[in-house]
């Protein structure tokens, strides 16, 4: 079984003329077109920025630039990539900007993939998680926090190809790099968040209760 | 062809991703079949794309849609050439004639004739200047002798007005020294 890319949204044809018509003139149809793909600006936002304040932003800024610059907009790409590209454009400023604020010098200054075979640490067995699993708060939060803890290269590959779903080569353009080093990367991410996830999904954190008896929730 | 748990380990995600030859995919699933450990690192990096794919891992904020549509409707420009506009100027136009054209009923229909057997000075030139007397029906050409006797002689005082004011306030030509712009 292989990991699948985002089926196909809103009829690319449809797209693409309610895209004509914004550019000629009918601006009040901008939201219609947007609107099936805020929440992936905002999360796209969130996991680069790891700010809820910051991301709100930053996703407000893309969707307004998306706007200002739809003419530019090609269709070379789908939409919502071409959305995605520029809400991730607008985090790396935003983190570059912090950055320059703090000295403080980016850690992909040292942007060398870790070319070294990455050994897994934990071989317990997983459980099979039921979907309805992310119902719940504190998985949601477990899983954000996870992602949040790897380091930026390893989170925007993972980020772009298993959370937005796009494909090798999209995710390879969206944040120009290469073919191969999105492999690299995501083959790093995944084994890494097993890695940190493993211990709370292996040992049945799922069929637990929430907080059991004699439990604190803190 | 043989895989080590370290080459498995490598392509793992490639696996996945359906990115390897079908020679190094059969070596795997054969590998799997006899390694528990790397069918669990299999297993749990399955979990993880899964878990993360779905689109309820991240909640809008409240209000967040609104606020940016609340933006863009701030940067957008006034409607430009539509149908709306073209409304406006139209509705606006309206407006402005229909004002003109009640100036001119007022004008012309609202002011009676001072003599109902003449016929309105229609032709003669606006600016032209003539003489009314206030008790008089008649403007005349400056020193016209037909300006009644009344006129000179009783309580109404002699005026030097345009025709065009003399026609609104009802006055009407005097056919003899006006005549030439009289039936044209």
């Amino acid at each position: 079984m292989t990991i699948a890319e985002r089926p196909a949204e809103a009829s690319n044809e449809s797209e693409q003329s309610l895209i004509a018509r914004i550019c000629n003139g009918d601006s009040s149809r901008f939201a219609e077109l947007v609107k099936p793909y805020e929440r992936r600006v905002y999360a796209t936002a969130l996991a680069l920025l790891r700010n809820d304040a910051d991301a709100q932003d930053v996703a407000q800024e893309a969707i307004l630039k998306a706007f200002a610059n739809l003419r530019q907009f090609r269709g070379e790409s789908r939409f919502s990539t071409w959305l995605i590209q520029i809400t991730v454009n607008e985090a790396r400023m935003r983190q570059r900007k912090q950055h320059a604020e703090l000295f403080e010098p980016l850690d992909e200054a040292k942007d060398k993939d870790d070319e070294g075979a990455y050994t897994p640490r934990d071989f317990a067995d997983w459980r099979e998680i039921p979907s309805e699993a992310l119902e719940r708060s504190e998985i949601r939060a477990l899983l954000a926090k996870a992602l949040a803890s790897l380091a930026q290269k390893y989170r925007e590959v993972f980020l772009l190809r298993d959370v937005q779903r796009m494909s090798i080569e999209e995710t390879g353009k969206v944040l120009n790099i290469s073919i191969a080093s999105v492999k690299t990367r995501l083959l790093r991410a995944r084994l890494m968040l097993r890695d940190i996830l493993g211990p709370d999904m292996a040992e049945g954190w799922f069929s637990r209760a929430p907080f059991g008896k004699g439990s604190k929730p803190w | 062809m043989v895989v080590s748990c370290e080459q498995v380990w490598q392509e793992i995600s490639n696996y996945l991703d359906g990115e390897v030859s079908p020679q190094l995919r059969s070596a795997m699933e054969a590998h799997f079949r006899e390694c528990r450990r790397c069918t669990a690192v299999l297993d749990g990096t399955r979990n993880v794309v899964h878990l993360y794919a779905d689109d309820r891992l991240v909640e809008l904020p409240p209000g967040f849609s609104a606020n940016w549509q609340r933006k863009l409707a701030e940067t957008m420009p006034l409607p430009r050439g539509t149908a709306y506009g073209w409304l406006i100027a139209v509705a606006a136009l309206a407006l402005v004639s229909g004002s003109f054209a009640l100036a001119r009923l007022n004008s012309s229909v609202l002011t009676p004739l001072r003599s109902y057997h003449a016929e309105p000075g229609t032709g003669v030139p606006p600016g032209m200047m003539v003489e009314v007397a206030a008790d008089g029906k008649t403007f005349h050409v400056p020193g016209c002798k037909y300006l009644h006797k009344h006129e000179h002689q009783g309580e109404g005082e002699v005026r030097l007005v345009a025709a065009s004011e003399a026609i609104r306030e009802g006055y009407v030509p005097c056919v003899r020294c006006l005549r030439q712009y009289l039936n044209r």
